[in-house]
């Protein structure tokens, strides 16, 4: 199918962006790598009137360490993250879990923010964020703020942003080189995880499950979680997957 | 090449609009035009440029017949909008051959890396955006980007002989 009609606005600047989605005439979207949107606008399941385009914003198109943090702008693509060294190497978890995302067509046009905000529950991402206290910026008509991840992923699809807010970037404070992995079980490379999880062996550690909930769920062991069924997976299984997984995640970590 | 090119037809001030103006270079002709802003840049390829050699297999992202390069890197053109390619420099499997085939598509040739021929394009260009690296990707980098096209026709073997012989031609047999 192709997508339904919309209007296409190419914002020039965080300001102009704003602007446009605040218009309460219209439902405005933003519009960054387009990998989670476009597929979404082929089979129609969203119709936004407009479309902001925001990968052409130079503000926005930038990642950069400054004091110990890591900033990711909304315009970054997640291959580019992939290929910055002070990425590879101050934030191992991040990278290792951007290299499970898809295939690398997809990471060339896909945006680390852009994958935090669509938040599908089985992402890596959000669990990522979680697990290394990541903060995201977000400016709106009302001004600029700051939201905590935890804060963050509210629901399957849904953050705490307001509709007229705008991701400007995702900053990730300093890590002390703690051991970390990444691991997932998806039913073909580069499918949607079924289950993954995000462990960093900070202290105390933390232990971020994707695909087992509506939002990202942190755990202590994971007997504490409740995974739901459905066509991809058992309830049943998703719990095994879970225990496997942070057996293998926790063995990998504790050699880093 | 891509740097230097503005866009035309475009509100000044980002209005939003059905229609914009788009500039690009495909296969290194420039291409300047109106489209809807829906139009997605796999369907502007294939019906406004005329070059029907990228193919439409899924129009989700999932099996990778729609690959085309953008700006160099390897993009799936169902899951752009042909307006988000304003300014940038595409290359599709018509741009590949000059006065002979290239050596990805010579190696898909002699390899028999084919047999409908339906994701054939998506591999070469794929393929093509590996063997123009400046240092052969390691195994396991070939392996992640063949992931992201599907064959239902061959069982892969001759598509990895083909890709393991066009590499091998371009960076020699170092790091094979």
């Amino acid at each position: 199918m192709k997508p339904p009609p919309f209007d296409y606005a190419l914002a020039e600047s965080v300001e102009d962006a704003v602007r446009l989605l605040a218009d309460t005439e219209r439902e405005a979207k933003v519009l960054a790598g387009g990998q989670s949107l476009i597929p979404m606008l082929n089979m129609r399941l969203a119709r936004p009137a407009v479309l902001v385009d925001i990968t052409r914003i130079e503000d926005l198109r930038a990642i950069r360490v400054e004091h110990g943090h890591l900033h990711i702008g909304a315009g970054m693509r997640q291959s580019t993250v992939l290929s910055t060294p002070e990425a590879r190497q101050g934030w191992p978890l991040l990278t290792a879990a951007i290299e499970h995302i898809g295939h690398p067509q997809i990471r060339n046009r896909g945006t680390v923010c852009g994958s935090l905000v669509h938040h599908d529950p089985a992402a890596e991402l959000p669990a990522v964020a979680v697990a290394l206290d990541a903060r995201m910026t977000a400016a709106g008509p009302r001004g600029t703020r700051t939201i905590a991840a935890e804060d963050f992923f509210v629901g399957m699809f849904q953050t705490a942003l307001e509709p007229d807010e705008l991701l400007t970037e995702v900053v990730f404070p300093p890590l002390a080189g703690e051991g970390y992995a990444f691991e997932e079980i998806q039913r073909t490379h580069g499918d949607f995880a079924t289950v993954g999880v995000a462990v960093h062996l900070s202290k105390p550690a933390r232990i971020v499950f994707c695909g087992v909930g509506s939002t990202p769920v942190r755990v202590t062991s994971p007997e504490e979680l409740d995974p739901h069924g459905d066509v991809h997976a058992s309830a049943a299984y998703r719990r095994d997957a879970a225990k496997a997984l942070l057996e293998r995640a926790m063995e990998k970590a504790a050699k880093r | 090449m891509s740097g230097d090119i503005k866009a035309v037809g475009k509100p000044s001030t980002a209005e939003p609009s059905a229609l914009c103006g788009v500039r690009m270079h495909i296969n290194g002709h420039l291409v300047e035009t109106e489209v809807e802003s829906r139009l997605l840049l796999s369907d502007f390829l294939r019906s406004r440029a005329g070059l029907s050699g990228t193919h439409i297999g899924c129009e989700q992202g999932v099996c990778g017949a729609c690959t085309v390069l953008l700006d160099g890197a390897a993009v799936r053109s169902c899951l752009m909008l042909a307006v988000q390619a304003d300014g940038c420099a595409i290359r599709t499997v018509e741009g590949l051959a000059g006065d002979e085939l290239s050596g990805v598509q010579r190696a898909f040739h002699e390899k028999h890396g084919m047999q409908c021929g339906f994701c054939t394009p998506g591999f070469l260009m794929t393929v093509t955006a590996l063997a123009e690296r400046t240092e052969r990707p390691c195994a396991a980098e070939v392996a992640d980007h063949l992931a992201g096209n599907l064959c239902r026709c061959t069982g892969y073997r001759n598509i990895r002989a083909a890709v393991s012989a066009a590499l091998d031609e371009r960076f020699g047999l170092e790091g094979a």
